[in-house]
């Protein structure tokens, strides 16, 4: 019996030494996705990540549905980041329809993308803890990312699915007494997110394990092109919120962390230095931002554009992070499509994973800031 | 952050203590009378000499009577059988290590800033541990089709026999209270500690599975690379002593811990201890995040609860080797009150009311102490063990053979001249001035 095996199924006899291992989807080592795994001993001869597992087809079902009740399907990719991966195709839409958003909505959309890309490195720390065996390092992160969700779900209405960004504005303003309490919250995370490098960056186990393991050299991550942490790490000093600033950010002073090393611990590092980062972003916005004014532009019901394109990008937790929309003088958009960073850090794991050890795999893997949700959309 | 547990209350205390008495009266009455009746009912009782029914009334009476009771029960505590299922043995090893699970339950939840398990037993989840039990119990067996099954059954009933072996080596009181005084204790200690490498490899080989595999030959590389600084670091306890009984090791600290005198030998002892028993930061045979479970991977069941009770019985067994070898055993200042003489014959009299312990005699002072003292010592060692499971990641195969090989063997090597050299100055060893 010959069928046909759709590709990274079938076995190739390399050498007798060599073991196929497919770990995932249904391993504690992977996210919802697969790596074709094979192995001579301890070192990995070869690694295929196999994505797709949870395709739903957002930008298909983009084109069904009117400009504004796209929103809350398009922020499922990645639910704990979900004010990042709208931002784009907010900001799109605006241009696309023509409207001004007002001064105190950008001020807000730029606090809460902040926070989100608090809430959402949490959640990948937590489970680069978890993948290194550190269980502390997961419950640390996971519980402290609850103090920015509860400020925002004051702030949105909702804790992970929060819609909030809506083309022309932000969907509520924040109520009374908000700016005191959330710079409460933000003081104390950035106290407790320094407590992490005593028992997490600063561990003589942790570094002798990620030093060195998967290194991806500058030429390397900008010919591959990934982006965000991943791209910083190897020391490049991109970053959408300073090259190409949008809405405010180009009043606030934001810092570019880069280190030089481009392994596995430099691109653990670079998400925690932009925590860090983002708390003092949100004190800035916090105190520039007009203390009132209107924060939505009012819409027409169905919003129709014109026949143009266009392309918006942002910075996310997972780096860059782009949408492109076309109008074709309908209530619904011809099409929209993501350029996300997951899918663009994904590529690095065969070049990074071949030859390491199979104990680095979840380190490197994990270190590349990849959303797999995100990946497949 | 919200508080999902509910506050401490000293009256809901009291109340869930005397919930879970109320039940046990429950199910005793409710099991235990009916029990005795049915035995009652199909035994046939003798006739005594003054053509009297021995019924179950005379019976009690007899044996209740403290005259017959105390000598019955010591010459019971004296048997084989008292000291393999319950005191030195097995249920003193398996109590210890159950209360080791609760402890570290509750010990990772406090440094992780959340609570543990909680709700089961209503004390701060005490019977959490045996809920669990009655889950695996109750759970399915299931044996990969491609598995050579005779093996794989076998592998955690070897488990736990080897590591109840171990347990079984170790002394926990003075006055010969060790399941087996042999002459050769530390060597027949490594022996047995030989075999658990070669159960894993036979485990993970026999599931016929990858994942399995590659977690058995982690195992056997970490177990083997770290016999040997195991074993080198106990020579310098050895060297001092003169001798490999380790009844005779524990008498022979009963002025000086030989902790003081070989720190490096007793941190090499612990890595290795640690790497032996699978511990994070060595807990790389059961990497979940790259090899799912390592070799436990396809255990279900009873079975997997077989090797967990049997990795349990090991680091009490680990660390009760440690306390006798370099902590002093059951060596101590006498804490537990020698029981008066009057007392003990007469008892007590207050007035019109008077009360007799006929009973008291039972354990002697000196074990009590010994017993007091040893479990200290053992549940301080525990709690060094537990505690890097909070603070570090898992460690990478090859910095553990690095670390095996070179750096805990150069230390253990160290360690034996450091003895070496106590000996021949004459400071300590058989004819020392220590």
């Amino acid at each position: 019996m010959t069928t046909q095996l759709p590709p990274g199924l079938e076995i190739e006899k390399l050498d007798e030494r060599i073991m196929t291992l497919n770990v995932g989807p249904q391993h504690p080592g992977s996210g919802h996705m697969r790596l074709i795994v094979k192995v001579d001993g301890d070192y990995i001869v070869s690694c295929d990540p196999d994505p797709g597992y949870v395709h739903r087809g957002e930008e298909k079902m983009a084109e069904y549905r009117n400009y504004i009740t796209n929103i809350p399907h398009l922020e499922r990719p990645v639910i704990h980041d979900s004010c990042n991966i709208l931002y784009p195709y907010c900001l799109g839409v605006e241009e696309i329809l023509g409207l001004e958003v007002p001064e105190r909505a950008k001020y807000l959309r730029v606090i809460a993308s902040e926070l989100n890309r608090c809430v959402y490195t949490q959640y990948w720390l937590a489970i680069y803890g978890i993948f290194l065996g550190h269980s502390t390092m997961f419950m640390w992160p996971a519980g402290d990312r609850e103090l920015l969700i509860d400020a925002l779900e004051k702030m949105t209405g909702a804790r992970v699915t929060h819609a909030y960004f809506v083309p022309g504005g932000i969907r509520n303003d924040v109520p009374a007494n908000f700016e005191d309490m959330l710079l409460r919250r933000v003081d104390y995370f950035e106290k407790r997110i320094k407590e992490y490098a005593a028992i997490f960056y600063d561990n003589p186990i942790l570094i002798s394990r990620t030093r060195d393991a998967g290194i991806l050299s500058r030429e390397d991550a900008i010919r591959l092109g990934t982006t965000g942490s991943t791209l910083r790490a190897s020391g490049v000093d991109f970053d959408v919120r300073t090259k190409e600033p949008y809405d405010v950010y180009e009043e606030l002073d934001v810092k570019v962390n880069t280190l030089k090393a481009g392994d596995s611990y430099a691109r653990s590092k670079i998400p925690w230095l932009d925590m860090l980062d983002s708390c003092n972003i949100i004190r800035q916005a916090v105190q520039k931002m007009p203390k009132s004014g209107s924060v939505r532009v009012k819409l027409k019901p169905n919003p129709k554009g014109g026949n143009t394109e266009v392309y918006k990008r942002v910075e996310s937790g997972r780096g860059s992070l782009g949408c492109y929309i076309i109008s074709d003088s309908k209530p619904e958009p011809y099409r929209v499509k993501m350029s996300v960073g997951s899918f663009r850090n994904l590529i690095c794991i065969p070049y990074l994973l071949k030859g390491e050890k199979l104990g680095n795999m979840p380190a490197v893997y994990w270190s590349l800031n990849y959303w797999p949700v995100e990946a497949d959309r | 952050m919200s508080a999902i547990a509910p506050k401490f209350r000293f009256g809901y205390f009291i109340k869930s203590i005397l919930d879970n008495a109320f039940w046990g009266v429950v199910i005793l009455t409710l099991v235990g009378i009916p029990l005795v009746m049915i035995l009652l009912f199909y035994i046939e009782l003798p006739v005594l000499d003054n053509q009297k029914l021995l019924d179950p009334y005379l019976a009690f009476t007899i044996l209740a009577d403290p005259s017959r009771q105390v000598p019955l029960l010591k010459s019971l505590m004296q048997t084989d059988f008292f000291r393999i299922v319950a005191f030195p043995g097995f249920g003193f090893a398996a109590l210890l290590a159950a209360g080791t699970i609760f402890v570290e339950r509750k010990l990772l939840a406090k440094l992780q800033l959340r609570v543990g398990p909680f709700y089961c037993g209503k004390i701060e989840g005490l019977l959490q541990l045996m809920s669990d039990g009655i889950k695996l119990l109750s759970k399915e067996i299931i044996i990969p089709a491609k598995a050579d099954k005779p093996i794989f059954w076998a592998a955690p009933v070897l488990f736990v026999a080897t590591a109840a072996a171990f347990v079984a080596l170790i002394p926990a009181a003075g006055g010969g209270w060790v399941v087996a005084d042999v002459d050769v204790g530390i060597i027949a200690v490594f022996a047995v500690i030989g075999f658990f490498p070669v159960i894993t490899v036979l485990s993970a080989w026999s599931a016929n599975s990858k994942f399995p595999f590659i977690g058995g030959i982690r195992a056997l590389h970490q177990m083997v690379s770290f016999e040997i600084p195991l074993i080198l670091s106990v020579l310098g306890v050895v060297i001092l002593t003169g001798t490999l009984n380790l009844t005779e090791i524990v008498e022979s600290q009963h002025t000086f811990w030989w902790i003081i005198f070989l720190p490096i030998g007793a941190i090499v002892f612990f890595i290795a201890m640690l790497a032996e028993l699978e511990r994070i930061p060595f807990d790389l045979p059961e990497a979940e995040s790259e090899i799912v479970a390592g070799w436990l991977t396809e255990f279900s069941g009873m079975m997997y609860g077989l090797v967990q009770l049997g990795s349990y019985l090991k680091l009490y067994a680990f660390a009760a080797l440690f306390v006798v070898l370099f902590l002093g055993g059951w060596s101590g200042p006498d804490v537990w009150p020698p029981f008066p003489a009057e007392i003990v014959e007469k008892g007590i009299e207050m007035g019109p009311i008077s009360a007799k312990f006929p009973g008291l005699p039972l354990l002697d002072q000196q074990m009590l102490n010994d017993v007091l003292w040893f479990v200290i010592k053992v549940v301080g060692v525990i709690f060094f063990i537990l505690l890097p499971r909070g603070v570090f990641p898992r460690i990478r195969i090859d910095l553990l053979l690095h670390i095996g090989w070179y750096k805990l063997i150069g230390l253990a090597f160290v360690n034996i001249f450091i003895a070496l050299g106590l000996v021949y100055a004459g400071v300590l060893g058989p004819e020392g001035i220590l």
